[in-house]
C-alpha cells in the first residue's frame, strides 16, 4: 500500500487517477477560497442547502436525457440539471428569509430537506424506470471516482481550474463586500452581484464537487478550510490564501489516499484530511489555539502570582501559596526561607507604591477610562505621564521602606 | 380499506405520524431559538453512531444502536460548542465543520467495515425503510384486538410510540422554563431557570426524537418534521400553544398525506411502482410550507398584525 500510496501521490498510479487527484486538489483550493466569502459572511450553511438541493436536478436531467433517447448518463447534462435545482433551492431560501418572518436557519433547513426529501422521490420513480442507465445516479450522494469516465475526471479539473480563475479574479471586491458591505458599497460595487456571484462561485463549486465528494459532504469542503484558515490569522487575504491551500492539500491528499486501497471512499477521504488538518490548527494555531490559550492563561497566572507575593512582601505577610513562592524564588526575590532578598525587597516597594498610585488613580479619576484601566496587574507607568506620575507621589508622600 | 389497508399500510402509517410529532415538537423551540440546524446536525451524526455501535457489538440490535446514535448526537453538540468557544468560530461554521467530519467517518467506517450480513447501509440511513414495517400477521380490522396478532406487530410502532409519549410529556412538564427562557432568556436565568442545562436538555430531547425517528423512517424525514411543520406553524399565529397545536396538525397531515400520495399516487398515475414515502412527506411538509409563506395570517416579517 504505501508504495501505491506513492505512486498516486507522484500521480504515477495511471493517468485517470492523476487526472482525478489534480481535478480534487483543483476543486478544494476553488472550494476552500469560495467557502470563505460565504464564511466570513456568517453564511456557511447555506452551502449546505445549495448541496441538497441539487439532487431533484439530477433526477429531472436524467429524466429529460432519457426521455430524448439518451442514456441519461452524460455527466455535463446531470451537472447542469443540478446548477438549476441549486439556484432554485438558493433563490427559495433567500426568498423565505426575506419575505416571511422565518429565520435563515430555518429556510435553510426547510429547503435543504424538503429539495433532498423530493430528490429521493425522483431516484426511486428512476429506479423503476426501464430505459436509461441508472445504475450509478445515487453516487452523487457520496461521490464515487471508481469506474469514472475519462471525460468526467476532465470535466472536474477543467471545472476546477475555472472556478479558481474565478476567485483569483473577483477575490478584490468579494473580500470588500465579505468584510464590510457598507463600505463597499460606498467605493461603488454593486454588493448584490457579488453576493450572486459568490453564491453562483460556491454553486459551481458543489455542482462540479457532485460527482466527486457527493452532495452530502461537499458542505465540508466549503466550511472547513475557512475556518482552519481562520484560527491561524486575522487578516482576509491571508484567510483566503490558506483556505485555498488547506482545501488544495486536502484534496490532493484525499484522493491520492483513496487511490491506494480499496474501500476508501475519496469524498470521506478528503473530509477526514481537512477535519485532520483543521483539528491540529485548533490545537497548535497561534492565538487562537487551544495551547496558545493554555499558555496565555499559565503566563497570566504567573503574574498575578508574583505580584500578589510582592505585595505580601511589602506588608511584610508570610506567604504560604506553593506556586507563589516558587514564582518569587525563581526569580531570586526571595531565598529559600522565604526571606525577601535585597532585590526582592526593592521590588515589592516599588509595587506597592504602584498600588498605592492607583488607588489615588481610582479615588480621583473616578469616572473616567484611566481607573477602568486598573486591573491589578498594568504598571501604572504604561497609563498616565511621567508628570501626572509625579503629582500622584506629590499627594501620597514619600516611599516607605520595605523591612 | 379493508385487510391488506390493516396489513400493509397502518403501521407505517401510524409509525411516520408518530415520527413526525416526535421530531415536530421539539422543533417549535429549535425553531424559535434559531437552532433549526441543530437537527440538521444531529441527523447526520446517527450514522457514525450507529456504525460505531454496529462495530462494537457485532450485531444489529436495538438498544446498543439507540446508545451509540445518543451518544453521537451528544458528542457532536459538545464538540460544536467546544469550537464555538475555542476558537471562536461563528455557531453555524463550527456546526458544518462537526457535522460533515462525524458523517464522513461514519461512511468510512462502514465502507471499511464488513456489514455484508447485516442490513446496514448509508441508503438506509437516510431513507430508513417506512413502507417495510407491515404487520404481517393481521387479517383485518379485527387483528387489533387479536393479543397473538398484536404481539406481531413490528417493534419500531413501540419504540416509536414510546419516544413521542416521552417527548410529549417533557414538552407538557417543561412547557413553562422553556416558554420563558425561549422568549427571554435572561430574565429565565433571573426567575431562578437554569437556562443552560434546559438548553442542552432540549438538544438531547431532539436526539432521542432523532434517533427513534431515523430507525424506523430515516434521516430526511427528521430534517424535515424539525423544520417544516414547527416552520409553517410559525406563520399561522403569534401564540406558543396554538403554534405547537398547529405543528403537530401539519406534523400528522404531511405523514398521511406523504404516505398514501407515495403509496398511491403512482397507481393513479398508471405505474404500479411506489415512490419513497420518506421523500415523499419530506416533500409534502414542504408544499405547507410554501403554503404557509404564501398565504397565512402571520407571514409577514415586520410590525404585529392588527388586533393584537
Amino acid at each position: 500500500m504505501p508504495s501505491l500510496f506513492l505512486d498516486a501521490l507522484l500521480l504515477q498510479a495511471g493517468y485517470n487517477a492523476a487526472l482525478v487527484a489534480l481535478g480534487a486538489a483543483l476543486l478544494g483550493m476553488a472550494a476552500g477560497s469560495g467557502g470563505t466569502f460565504l464564511f466570513l459572511r456568517k453564511r456557511a450553511l447555506v452551502s449546505d442547502a445549495v448541496a441538497h438541493a441539487t439532487l431533484p436536478g439530477v433526477g429531472i436531467a436524467f429524466m429529460v436525457m432519457v426521455a430524448f433517447g439518451g442514456d441519461g448518463r452524460n455527466l455535463p447534462g446531470l451537472l447542469l440539471g443540478s446548477a438549476l435545482s441549486a439556484s432554485l433551492g438558493l433563490l427559495a431560501v433567500q426568498w423565505i428569509a426575506s419575505r416571511t418572518r422565518l429565520a435563515e436557519d430555518a429556510a435553510i433547513g426547510a429547503i435543504l430537506s424538503v429539495f433532498f426529501g423530493f430528490g429521493i422521490v425522483l431516484l426511486t420513480i428512476i429506479q423503476t424506470m426501464t430505459s436509461g442507465y441508472q445504475a450509478g445516479l445515487e453516487s452523487f450522494l457520496l461521490g464515487s471516482t471508481a469506474g469514472m469516465l475519462f471525460q468526467d475526471a476532465v470535466v472536474i479539473a477543467l471545472g476546477g481550474a475555472v472556478a479558481v480563475a474565478f476567485v483569483l479574479l473577483l477575490r478584490r471586491p468579494m473580500t470588500l463586500v465579505a468584510f464590510d458591505a457598507g463600505f463597499a458599497t460606498a467605493s461603488g460595487i454593486d454588493v448584490r452581484r457579488m453576493d450572486l456571484a459568490m453564491m453562483g462561485l460556491v454553486m459551481a463549486v458543489t455542482v462540479i464537487g457532485l460527482k466527486l465528494v457527493g452532495l452530502i459532504l461537499i458542505v465540508a469542503m466549503l466550511i472547513i478550510p475557512p475556518v482552519t484558515a481562520r484560527l491561524w490569522t486575522e487578516r482576509t487575504d491571508r484567510v483566503l490564501l490558506i483556505a485555498g491551500a488547506v482545501g488544495g492539500f486536502s484534496g490532493y491528499l484525499g484522493a491520492a489516499l483513496s487511490a491506494s486501497a480499496p474501500n476508501l471512499p475519496t469524498g470521506p477521504i478528503i473530509v477526514l484530511v481537512s477535519f485532520t488538518l483543521f483539528l491540529l490548527s485548533l490545537l497548535f494555531a497561534p492565538g487562537r489555539g487551544v495551547l496558545a490559550a493554555l499558555i496565555r492563561h499559565r503566563r497570566f497566572q504567573l503574574r498575578v502570582h508574583r505580584r500578589q507575593g510582592l505585595l505580601a512582601l511589602a506588608h511584610g505577610e508570610a506567604i504560604f501559596d506553593p506556586l507563589t513562592l516558587t514564582v518569587l524564588r525563581r526569580e531570586q526575590l526571595i531565598r529559600q526561607d522565604a526571606v525577601a532578598t535585597e532585590e526582592g525587597r526593592a521590588l515589592a516597594a516599588k509595587t506597592l507604591r504602584d498600588e498605592k498610585r492607583w488607588a489615588l488613580v481610582r479615588q480621583i479619576y473616578q469616572d473616567e477610562a484611566v481607573s477602568g484601566r486598573y486591573d491589578g496587574l498594568t504598571p501604572i507607568e504604561s497609563v498616565l505621564t511621567r508628570d501626572e506620575i509625579a503629582e500622584l507621589d506629590r499627594r501620597l508622600g514619600p516611599p516607605a521602606p520595605v523591612s | 380499506m379493508g385487510a391488506e389497508f390493516v396489513q400493509l399500510s397502518l403501521t407505517p402509517l401510524l409509525i411516520g405520524i408518530l415520527a413526525a410529532i416526535a421530531c415536530a415538537l421539539p422543533g417549535n423551540f429549535l425553531i424559535l431559538r434559531r437552532q433549526a440546524l441543530i437537527g440538521d446536525a444531529i441527523s447526520h451524526v446517527v450514522l457514525p453512531g450507529i456504525v460505531v455501535a454496529f462495530l462494537v457489538t457485532g450485531v444489529i440490535s436495538t438498544w446498543p444502536m439507540l446508545f451509540g446514535a445518543a451518544g453521537a448526537a451528544v458528542v457532536a453538540v459538545i464538540l460544536i460548542e467546544a469550537i464555538r468557544r475555542v476558537g471562536r468560530i461563528e455557531p453555524g461554521a463550527a456546526m458544518g465543520v462537526v457535522f460533515t467530519s462525524l458523517f464522513a467517518a461514519g461512511v468510512l467506517l462502514l465502507e471499511q467495515s464488513d456489514t455484508s450480513g447485516v442490513h446496514l447501509d448509508v441508503e438506509h440511513a437516510l431513507y430508513g425503510n417506512l413502507e417495510s414495517l407491515i404487520w404481517f400477521s393481521a387479517e383485518g380490522w379485527g387483528s387489533l384486538t387479536d393479543p397473538a396478532a398484536l404481539a406481531d406487530l413490528p417493534p419500531e410502532l413501540f419504540r416509536m410510540a414510546a419516544a413521542a409519549v416521552l417527548i410529549l410529556a417533557l414538552t407538557l412538564i417543561f412547557w413553562r422554563p422553556l416558554k420563558l427562557s425561549t422568549f427571554d432568556e435572561g430574565f429565565a436565568g433571573a426567575v431562578g431557570i437554569p437556562t443552560a442545562v434546559l438548553s442542552l436538555g432540549l438538544v438531547i430531547t431532539a436526539a432521542v426524537a432523532a434517533v427513534a425517528a431515523f430507525d424506523a423512517v430515516g434521516s430526511i424525514i427528521v430534517i424535515a418534521m424539525f423544520i417544516c411543520p414547527p416552520a409553517a406553524a410559525r406563520l399561522m399565529t403569534n401564540r406558543l400553544e396554538v403554534q405547537v397545536l398547529w405543528s403537530v396538525a401539519f406534523a400528522t397531515l404531511s405523514a398521511i398525506l406523504g404516505y398514501v400520495l407515495a403509496g398511491y399516487g403512482p397507481l393513479w398515475l398508471g405505474s404500479d411502482n411506489a415512490v419513497s414515502a420518506a421523500g415523499m412527506i419530506a416533500t409534502v411538509s414542504g408544499l405547507i410550507l410554501a403554503l404557509a409563506c404564501l398565504f397565512a395570517p402571520h407571514r409577514a416579517r415586520v410590525g404585529a398584525p392588527k388586533g393584537s
